[in-house]
């Protein structure tokens, strides 16, 4: 598909564009020995994900801190570079050369395939990410379902982290992330099966296939849909709560377990954690474009001539933004609310999502369907919140011996 | 309804996010190596002993009485007491600390030992650039280091100094007197029934040192 994609496109300037990825690649690989053709066309894909993942990394971590700084009206770092932005190279030469430092009385071996673990299956899943028009290392047909089944494998790996490093503090972390990531696993999936419900397959490249086109200027993103819509907000507080961060970040809360399941971690290993953090964030923020926001089509139709991986990468980057922004606004949750919100709020709503997506799926189009989809979300929305809210009510606490 | 909460906060923060890029005056950090603060007055860090004249040997007011080293909560004054007596400052003969180290990683700063001294020997300073790369010898300061001339204390806290300098000339100037009418009470009469009431300030502590 590729090969007839390369020698249909390269012709026209905009598709070349477009494909100038491909295009380098086929170039590279037609200068290998027959044998190697293939191996080599793998590998330099995963050498091409393995790179630009990791240098959005470095751009998120300066991004995230100057971000914040800004928003506590601070300047963040503003020494290394311009501005600070040679930062990113700074942390890393410091966390190469810092000590490395293993408990011990830690189950040494794996003390140190957890942080392995955990950014090899962050990585794995963008094996079926589309990043752009044909650039999708697998198109696996049940591509999702992978997505989800190596997403879990983190919470492997955070066990391991938690339990080998035996330090209370760490086991508490692990036991906290394992209990929020199975909670927030099932509305992050009862959510995106509206997707395959409306798609009928589990397909990445599919599914963003069924997203092109526009009605006038609107496109066909699931995201302007009623229950595309509530798919997509229930999908991202989901993502939040699987990707360990603020306001669902209490496996590694720093004023109650210090770091939670990483404290016992220094160093390279340290930074690992870091990374494999954040490419799941990527991951996942990935996994939402391509389910809700249209993947790698423009938002526009006069600006289908941009190359799809820069429309990929912009509503990357805008998630991005968007989790750093809720990060520097919402404090840490408690162990209760965030249960209660799971299996009280989430699983309720994604569960109607399903039934919402159904009901649109087979009404005819008009406005009739519109107007119950969207009463179909509203409603249980402001039930199920008014509910959140009663029960957070607060009263003025009465001591009794301590005056 | 539920999210309006979540929704007011995030416009918060972005206005903080974006009112920090247009007025400046959101931005309260001072780039300290090359800006900085003036320091309060009162400030303090580490102690230092006050000495009077232009030789710190000599004019050292410290009399070695080791009140401040019992004194200390965390132990971090050294003294070591002289078997000899030197004149001080002004001229008397007093002991002097053979020995006198603080060591300031352990110190807390808590300035007892300025409370206690009945001298006004030791003072605080208010240097805070002191790190180094010897933590032992760098960090245990001996007298040589710690002694600073009495300009300097003017320099820190001109206020407290003028203030002790002054009570400091009244206790001298009343030594003085009661020295001069001792003496001239012994050469004009023969010793009256009853003694002074009350022994000079100065001389009196330092019988106890």
């Amino acid at each position: 598909m590729t090969a007839l994609a390369y020698n249909s496109l390269h012709h026209a300037s905009p598709q070349a564009a477009d494909q100038i990825f491909l295009i380098v690649q086929h170039w590279i690989v037609s200068h290998a020995p027959a044998g190697l053709q293939s191996l080599l066309a793998i590998l330099l894909s995963v050498v091409a994900i393995v790179g630009g993942f990791g240098l959005l990394f470095a751009i998120t971590t300066i991004l995230e801190r100057k971000g914040l700084g800004r928003i506590q009206n601070r300047y963040g770092p503003n020494r290394v570079g311009f501005f600070g932005s040679l930062q990113p190279i700074a942390d890393a030469i410091k966390s190469l050369t810092k000590e490395d430092i293993v408990p011990q009385t830690a189950d040494k071996l794996v003390h140190l395939l957890a942080p392995i673990l955990l950014v090899l299956a962050a990585f794995s899943v963008y094996a079926v990410l589309p990043v752009g028009r044909n650039m999708v290392l697998v198109n696996l047909d049940a591509g999702v379902l992978f997505f989800f089944a190596i997403g879990s494998v983190t919470e492997v790996a955070v066990f391991m982290a938690g339990w080998s490093s035996r330090n209370k503090y760490s086991l508490l972390g692990a036991m906290r992330a394992i209990a929020q990531m199975i909670s927030y696993e099932v509305p992050l999936i009862l959510s995106s099966l509206t997707v395959i419900m409306a798609t009928g397959s589990l397909s990445t490249v599919t599914i963003v296939e069924k997203q092109a086109g526009f009605s006038r200027i609107l496109p066909h993103w699931f995201l302007f849909t009623p229950w595309g819509f509530a798919g997509f907000v229930l999908f991202m507080i989901a993502a939040t709560a699987e990707s360990n961060r603020s306001p669902f970040d209490l496996p590694e809360g720093e004023s109650e377990i210090i770091a939670g399941y990483y404290i016992e971690y220094s160093g390279f290993k340290f930074a690992l954690f870091f990374l494999g953090e954040y490419l799941g964030m990527f991951a996942i923020s990935g996994l939402a474009i391509t389910l809700f926001l249209g993947g790698w089509n423009a938002p526009l139709p006069f600006l289908t001539w941009v190359p799809s991986y820069l429309w990929f990468f912009a509503k990357l980057l805008t998630l991005i933004v968007a989790f750093i922004w809720v990060r520097g606004t919402l404090p840490r949750l408690r162990m209760d609310q965030l249960m209660n919100f799971a299996w009280k709020f989430m699983l309720p709503m994604a569960l109607l999502n399903l039934i919402t997506a159904a009901v649109w799926h087979f009404m005819p189009s008009g406005p009739v369907r519109w107007l119950v989809s969207i009463v179909l979300v509203v409603v249980p929305y402001t039930l199920l919140g008014r509910n959140q809210m009663h029960k957070s009510h607060l009263e003025k606490r009465v001591y009794r011996f301590a005056e | 309804m539920l999210g309006e909460g979540i929704a007011k906060g995030l416009i918060e923060t972005a206005r903080n996010f974006l009112g920090s890029y247009v007025n400046k005056d959101r931005l309260t950090t001072v780039q300290y190596p090359e800006q900085r603060l003036p320091q309060a007055e009162a400030t303090r860090d580490f102690p230092f002993l006050v000495y009077d004249g232009e030789d710190w040997q000599a004019g050292l007011r410290c009399v070695g009485c080791q009140i401040c080293e019992k004194e200390c909560p965390p132990k971090c004054i050294f003294i070591e007491k002289s078997t000899d007596k030197k004149p001080d400052a002004v001229g008397k003969p007093q002991f002097y600390p053979a020995v006198f180290n603080i060591d300031i990683s352990v110190c807390m700063s808590c300035q007892i030992c300025v409370e206690v001294c009945p001298f006004d020997a030791i003072k605080m300073d208010t240097a805070f650039e002191l790190s180094t790369v010897d933590r032992f010898g760098g960090l245990l300061w001996d007298k040589a280091r710690l002694a600073k001339p009495n300009q300097h204390y003017h320099h820190v806290h001109p206020t407290e100094a003028a203030e002790v300098d002054g009570r400091l000339a009244e206790e001298r100037a009343k030594a003085d007197a009661k020295a001069k009418a001792a003496a001239e009470a012994k050469t004009s009469a023969p010793p009256p029934a009853a003694p002074p009431a009350a022994p000079p300030a100065n001389s009196g502590v330092s019988s106890t040192s």
